[in-house]
């Protein structure tokens, strides 16, 4: 695939983590993120969603370079990225954000938002100090702040605004790029709208291309222009949002959607059967196969790749593309 | 369990090689021990002879390791002074030292955790107001007042015991005293606040409701659980039975390693000082092995740890 | 001053009405801290005489409060010197090292368990094995051990306590960074862009702040306490030069017949780390009930 403009592109990430049981206990290999590829173009949305555990924040902080990857390798705006901490990698921050799930984690308590938002521009040493103050106002009504705000402490706002102040932040040296990981998860149900048609908003008007990161597949569809699935690590399918959501052709897919309470259609979810997915512990073949309601023998021998259908949506399993009959799988329930 | 044991085997090593390296670096860093010992102005054949005798005449680490070399087979050197080996030196002291610090161990726990406990059981009370105050009392008075003014009023006021030396065992009890009380103050202020925050904690409460009488919670789940950081501080006093009496034997001129590590500081001898700082640390680190494997059987969640690292 | 123990029984004695009693005790710790530092600042004002200063026709005359005359209120030592004077410029030694010493094991070991927490691997593990080694050993004996090698100076005394409580720092804030590092504010102003100094200066540093005062001054008593050990024991301050610690140190030869010598030092060093230790007691309720 020529790269064309994409601002990020990933090829094969791979991340492990060494996990010991005490001090010499026998070292486990976790694959976090085992070979995920992804593409981004400006100005647009991709959307990873997963239960948690499958590896979707780690492979946020491997495209944003926060850590390197033990495979693989990421490039932005055609540029390979530099190792973290250099500092051609801190320049390269001003191009690219994240938002975190927890935003009065994320905010130093000890500051006012103002002294927060003007940080980067600080930093990065944008602008002459009017200019920095001047921008602080704007970033701060940008997002639904009031401008007085800006010397309030993180604790005095609501959840709410305080991930706008985090997303103000995040936005102040104009990124081209904003890692969204979980942005919503941490906040009420009431809040958590607002804060989507904000993102929704804030892309249109500043362009910035996001990775919206969610386990939520509706607020997900929301955003995202494309798309994609993970499991242990893995994309399993990826496409367009309606389509996917429409008609999910990964059997975790499937059950991943028919989770969502829909009014209208009848109850019919899918219940998945066997443990959680446990990377330390990672199933042969396919990993979804000890769980998957039409698993066949061989998907407890190959990797299925992930590899483009007719329609151009890419998935990952053998039964979806026909290369292998539809079992019975271990377990299969369907539950009201 | 036996990984668990293993990596604490493998800490403790290597916290006393670094103990042993530590006193090889500063030893060196210190300045010519020849001309020290042998003083400016020794002439310069003595200076050498000495050297080559000490074998201070090879490149540094060859010096290292066999300094190194010779403490794992037992050989701590001698004496600089009279010649001779600074663990027998050493080794004769330590009965003396022993017999101030266990009788005065023996004080702390049963003079400071009974305390400790009554006044946590008791809290606001009296007794527990009286118990704080000594225990703080026992923190900020440093021994050597607490031994002096002990010596200023039966010793020298009241002439009912010597205020010094080594001859009877009457002798033993200002140090020992001295010791205890310190000691017993620091474990009574620990063991009160260890208790009380257990019996802060809910399972006290609901066994405490649930209708099992008070002295079965307090002897059956309180004191247990309390037991597990006391533990711990009682692991540290025990580690320096060997030299933690260094001031209180100054105080009393007893003739204990304490003692002789003063003597040595101040004479320079640098063999006995070495071999002092290697066993009060190969004792310490000793009893902080046997405070973690006590852990291990006293906490049983400590126990499963290890194996649940997922 | 001889009857300053009784004193301090006194002011322990009220029964500390639950709430109230504690900031009594607090505002003395205050009050003669405040003292403390104003006679080491105002020494040389204060004093009556040179610290050295011998009255020979005057030798081991007692104390006001003991029948002594005003000349001297609290009586001289064998060489004739003003005890009052000696214990004001001790007052002004022992404090100066403790402050110096606290804050070099402040610095020393915050530094390095910023370092820890940001290198993370081997550096961390250095650090770990350094703290462990401390705690291996009773400092006293360390430092004991540290002396008979160098000989002693003023500077390699400062120096020397200062690691007494290093590695307390070092523990504290190489956790406060991990946490801050892995979800908190740290990281995301890591993310910024942000330099290790912007983020461990601006940001960790003032959060962890109020943590590090609190260990700062349970550990100052500390630092007094090892100090005077050490002078007594005749390896800490030299003369001509004196501190707390030597005073009672010297005076002990005088036991028997002018134990006002070695009192009102004594009851100084008591009176001192009781102080600082009520207070430090009372901010860690106040300020970071988490610490212990």
């Amino acid at each position: 695939m020529k790269a064309g403009g994409a601002l990020l592109e990933a090829e094969g990430l791979v991340r492990r983590y060494t996990m010991r049981r005490g001090m010499f206990g026998r070292a486990v290999d976790v694959r976090a993120v085992d070979g995920v590829s992804l593409r981004l173009e400006r100005g647009r949305t991709l959307g990873l969603v997963g239960e948690s555990g499958c590896g979707k924040s780690t492979t946020g902080r491997l495209v944003l370079g926060m850590e390197s990857p033990d495979a693989g390798s990421v490039s932005f705006d055609g540029r390979t990225m530099p190792a973290p901490g250099t500092a051609a990698w801190r320049a390269l921050r001003m191009r690219m954000q994240m938002v975190f799930q927890d935003p009065l984690g994320a905010l130093d308590r000890r500051l006012p938002i103002g002294a927060q938002v003007i940080e980067p521009l600080d930093i990065h040493g944008i602008g002459d100090p009017a200019a920095r103050a001047a921008r602080v106002q704007e970033l701060l009504r940008a997002v639904g702040l009031r401008p007085d705000q800006a010397a309030r402490y993180p604790h005095e706002l609501s959840g709410g605004q305080r991930q706008r102040a985090v997303l103000a932040r995040a936005l102040a040296t104009d990124p081209a790029l904003l890692v969204c990981d979980e942005p919503i998860s941490a906040l009420d149900v009431s809040i958590q709208a607002q804060v989507m048609n904000l993102l929704v908003e804030l892309q249109e008007r500043f362009g910035t291309a996001l990775l919206f990161i969610s386990h939520d597949l509706r607020a997900v569809r929301q955003v995202s222009h494309r798309v994609a699935v993970m499991y242990l690590g893995r994309i399993v399918e990826e496409g367009e949002p309606d389509a996917v959501l429409h008609d999910p052709a990964h059997p975790y897919a499937r059950a991943l959607v028919s989770a969502i309470p829909h009014p209208g259609r009848g109850g019919r979810r899918i219940v998945l059967q066997g443990d959680p997915p446990n990377p330390a512990d990672r199933p042969s073949g396919c990993a979804f196969h000890p769980r998957c309601p039409v698993a066949s023998a061989r998907c407890a021998q190959d990797v299925p790749p992930l590899k483009p259908r007719a329609d151009g949506r890419l998935v990952a399993c053998h039964v979806a593309h026909g290369d292998a009959a539809a079992g019975q799988g271990t377990d299969r329930q369907e539950a009201a | 369990m036996i990984r668990f044991f293993a990596s604490r085997l493998a800490r403790a090593a290597l916290t006393i090689a670094m103990v042993v390296t530590f006193a090889f670096v500063v030893l060196r860093m210190s300045g010519d021990p020849a001309q020290i010992i042998m003083g400016a102005d020794a002439p310069p054949e003595a200076v050498d002879a000495f050297r080559a005798a000490w074998g201070l005449d090879e490149p540094i680490w060859v010096q290292y390791l066999s300094y190194f070399w010779a403490i794992l087979q037992g050989d701590l050197g001698r004496s600089m002074r009279d010649g001779r080996d600074a663990i027998v030196l050493v080794g004769e002291r330590i009965p003396a030292t022993l017999a101030l610090t266990l009788p005065a161990l023996l004080i702390k726990i049963c003079l400071g955790i009974p305390a400790g406990i009554y006044a946590a059981l008791h809290r606001n009370s009296l007794a527990d107001r009286v118990v704080m105050v000594m225990a703080v009392a026992g923190f900020t008075v440093p021994s050597f007042v607490l031994g002096l003014l002990l010596v200023l009023v039966f010793a020298v006021q009241l002439g009912w015991l010597p205020s010094g030396g080594q001859e009877s065992w009457r002798h033993a009890i200002l140090p020992v005293v001295t010791l205890g009380l310190g000691g017993a103050a620091v474990l009574a202020r620990f063991t009160r606040s260890a208790m009380l925050e257990v019996l802060g904690q809910p399972y006290i409460r609901t066994a405490s409701a649930k209708g099992v009488p008070w002295r079965r919670v307090v002897i059956g789940h309180a004191l247990p659980n309390a037991a597990i950081p006391t533990v711990t501080i009682i692991g540290f006093m025990v580690g320096s039975l060997i030299a933690g009496a260094v001031v209180v034997e100054s105080v009393f001129s007893w003739p204990g390693v304490g003692r002789l590590l003063v003597v040595a500081v101040g004479n320079r001898d640098l063999a006995v000082v070495q071999c002092v700082l290697l066993l009060v640390a190969v004792t310490m680190v000793c009893s902080n092995l046997v405070v973690d494997l006590l852990y291990g059987l006293l906490d049983p969640r400590l126990r499963a740890a290890p194996q649940k690292a997922a | 001053m001889p009857e300053a123990p009784l004193t301090v029984a006194a002011t322990l004695a009220p029964p500390p009405r639950r709430r109230e009693a504690m900031p009594t005790l607090v505002i003395f710790g205050i009050g003669w801290l405040a003292l403390m530092l104003l006679v080491a600042v105002l020494a040389d004002l204060l004093a009556p005489y040179p610290y050295t200063a011998l009255d020979l026709r005057n030798r081991l005359s007692p104390p006001v409060l003991l029948g002594g005359g005003w000349l001297h209120p609290l009586g001289t030592d064998e060489l004739g010197r003003d005890v009052l004077s000696r214990l004001i410029y001790s007052i002004r030694t022992s404090l100066l090292i403790a402050f110096g010493a606290t804050i070099i094991g402040a610095v020393v070991g915050t530094t390095l368990g910023f370092l820890a927490a940001h290198f993370r691997g081997l550096v961390e593990q250095a650090v770990l094995a350094l703290v462990d080694f401390s705690a291996s050993l009773p400092f006293l004996i360390l430092a004991l051990a540290v002396l008979a090698f160098f000989g002693n100076s003023l500077a390699l005394l400062v120096c020397l306590l200062g690691l007494h409580a290093w590695e307390r720092y070092a523990r504290i804030a190489r956790g406060l960074a991990l946490a801050a590092g892995t979800q908190g504010y740290a990281a995301a102003v890591r993310g910024l862009g942000a330099s290790p100094w912007r983020i461990y200066g601006r940001h960790v540093l003032p959060n962890i702040a109020s943590t590090l005062i609190v260990s700062m001054t349970l550990a100052f008593p500390e630092v007094i306490l090892l100090e005077s050990g050490l002078s007594f024991l005749g390896l800490g301050v030299q003369p001509p030069q004196t501190s707390l610690g030597s005073m009672v140190g010297y005076g002990r030869e005088y036991l028997t017949r002018a134990p006002w010598i070695l009192l009102a030092p004594a009851v100084t060093i008591v009176l001192t780390t009781l102080s600082v230790s009520l207070i430090g007691d009372w901010l860690r309720d106040r300020l970071d009930p988490t610490l212990r």
